[in-house]
């Protein structure tokens, strides 16, 4: 062996190695940046969040927030009671989860198991347009459009409700719990499907008692991201179920959301650093805890779950 | 196994299952090539060939399990003995040859439910709902799969707990809770180690006392331990059938002879 040629090839291949290992290291740092993009802003909105809750809470008890009955932040007889809010809120998602739910999964189980790939070529598209539809349509189509109707059901029905509202919210919920659920059944492996079919099952049997309980970490990833769009959904409740604040189980009455709230607020001219402006804060502050409780919940529900197959 | 030197004719002996003129294709490719076998009843026949050969396809047509893809087309036929059902009939539900014929997969697929819940899926899908049927029917094939003592404690842990072995013989339970008439496996032993192996092959020549199975093999000397039937395919035909002991100490035909020596495959 010829060692100069040798050692030659070798120091050429190490600098080539090392010209790499830069660029590589160059392109690690920009992708950490992106990604510390995103921890410092969300680190930001909770330090703003807490900042000026802590100073609303100087002015507020907790123990009133959370037990008062009333929400007049901006009347001379303020009271500060979330519950109102959060009543309006927890109504509204509840109606549209009795949608999205029930209709997304049976879509998700369609398409997965039962539609032709033609089908779900041209279904799938159709329904995500649906999912990439301005809310504030949305709101309008649940104002104009199913109040009227709903009020030919319920002649008592106030024009702004909750019930409007939620059924159209749900409507809007249904593609991303359709879409991210029919992944997660579609990624069950076709073996564990065989394996159904060769016991005699039929595809709904296979479907239901098989793909379902396979993609239950992924069918409860898709719940969950439901709830936060519900819980989270501001244009259309502005639009359709009413700014007055109520404390309310009952769908067919309006009332204010927290994200409603919120909107009405900051379209005001409130001055900057009083107590109505940090009732933006502390509302916020409470969606935001309201939505981290949901996720963290999905977080475990699906390592619970988690299936190994 | 039937002695070497005085074996009874094939044609002789009671017969469960006949392939007939079978072919078979995915899309333009032709798969399987005018295969005509019988099956004979409460005996083990094993198929064996090198890759591509056609033995998995000819297996998964016993349950139509090629029905669930589109663009696989069959012609021929599979005659069930004793009532002469041909189970490629376009009118035979599909559904209904599987309710009597089972199938163990190459790999564990237990389903994402308990150990009772895989064992009695047949009889769930059957629409049997009879409590003290369904235990019966779960510790009888749980028995006769021997994995009775090692899940007795636990028939309500998930599936996915027990080992790699006893995942399959668990499938091999929930195949026998159906009370099949032929029980096929496709490479059954495929995924699993050799000791692990070794008894699922002691269960297999058990299990024939009661059922007729059809196995599919890529290990020669697993054909040779379990089957008292062998067909050696090649390139989608049947190149020879008959007693395991005559395929593979004399056999007929030299491309047979050639993948049981080791020459190829």
């Amino acid at each position: 062996m010829n060692s100069s040629l040798s050692d030659s090839g070798v120091s050429e291949r190490l600098a080539r190695k090392a010209s790499r290992h830069v660029s590589e290291r160059v392109i690690e740092a920009v992708l950490f940046a992106a990604a510390a993009v995103s921890i410092f802003v969300t680190l930001a909105i909770v330090f703003i969040l807490v900042r000026e809750s802590l100073s609303f809470f100087q002015h507020v008890s907790i123990v009133d927030f959370l037990t008062d009955t009333q929400w007049t932040p901006l009347f001379d007889d303020a009271h500060f009671g979330i519950m109102v809010l959060l009543s309006g809120t927890a109504v509204s998602s509840m109606v549209a989860l009795a949608v999205a739910i029930p209709l997304g999964t049976t879509i998700a189980i369609f398409l997965s198991e039962f539609a032709s790939q033609r089908t779900r070529e041209v279904a799938k598209p159709i329904l995500e347009l649906l999912a990439g539809m301005p809310t504030v349509v949305f709101g309008y189509f649940a104002l104009l459009f199913v109040t009227p109707l709903l009020q030919r059901l319920i002649p008592e029905l106030p024009g702004f409700n909750l019930l409007s509202a939620g059924l159209v919210m749900g409507i809007m919920i249904v593609p991303i719990v359709s879409s991210i659920s029919e992944d997660a059944m579609r990624a069950v492996p076709m073996a564990l499907r065989e394996g159904s079919y060769a016991m005699g099952a039929t595809r709904l049997q296979t479907a239901f008692h098989v793909v379902l309980p396979a993609a239950v970490s992924g069918v409860g990833a898709a719940y969950i991201l439901g709830i936060a769009r519900a819980v989270g959904e501001t244009m259309i409740l502005a639009i359709a179920a009413g700014m007055q604040p109520n404390l309310t189980f009952d769908p067919r009455e309006p009332a204010a959301t927290i994200t409603a709230y919120i909107v009405q607020v900051a379209l005001g001219d409130l001055p900057h650093g009083s107590i109505g402006y940090q009732t933006i804060f502390a509302a916020g502050l409470t969606l935001m805890l309201f939505t981290l409780t949901f996720n963290i919940l999905g977080f475990w529900l699906q390592r619970k779950y988690r299936e190994r197959y | 196994m039937n002695p070497s030197h005085s074996p009874i004719p094939i044609s002789a002996l009671p017969v469960k299952a006949e392939v007939r003129d079978f072919n078979f294709h995915y899309g333009a490719f032709h798969a399987l090539k005018d295969i005509t076998m019988p099956l004979c009843e409460r005996k083990v026949t094993a198929l064996i060939g090198p890759s591509g050969c056609g033995k998995s396809t000819l297996l998964r047509s016993f349950n139509r399990m090629h029905d669930l893809y589109a663009g696989n087309r069959y012609g021929g036929e599979i005659i069930l003995h004793p009532d002469q059902t041909n189970l490629l009939d376009p009118r035979v539900d599909p559904i209904e040859v599987r309710m009597r014929l089972s199938m163990v997969f190459q790999k564990p697929n237990p389903f994402p439910k308990s150990i009772y819940e895989n064992v009695i899926y047949g009889q769930r899908v059957r629409g049997v709902t009879k409590r003290s049927l369904l235990d019966d029917k779960a510790e009888e094939a749980l028995r006769a799969a021997a994995l009775w003592n090692e899940v007795k404690h636990r028939l309500h842990d998930m599936a996915f707990a027990l080992s790699g072995g006893q995942q399959q013989r668990l499938c091999i339970a929930r195949a026998l809770a159906t009370d099949p008439e032929i029980l096929l496996f496709d490479e059954p032993t495929s995924a699993l180690d050799p000791i692990v192996t070794a008894s699922i092959e002691e269960l297999i020549t058990e299990l024939k006392e009661k059922v007729t199975i059809l196995i599919v093999t890529h290990n020669m000397q697993q054909a040779a331990r379990v089957s008292d039937f062998t067909a050696y395919m090649y390139l989608g035909e049947l190149i020879e059938f008959g007693y395991t002991d005559e395929i593979f100490i004399k056999p007929r035909d030299k491309r047979t002879e050639d993948y049981i020596t080791g020459r190829f495959g």
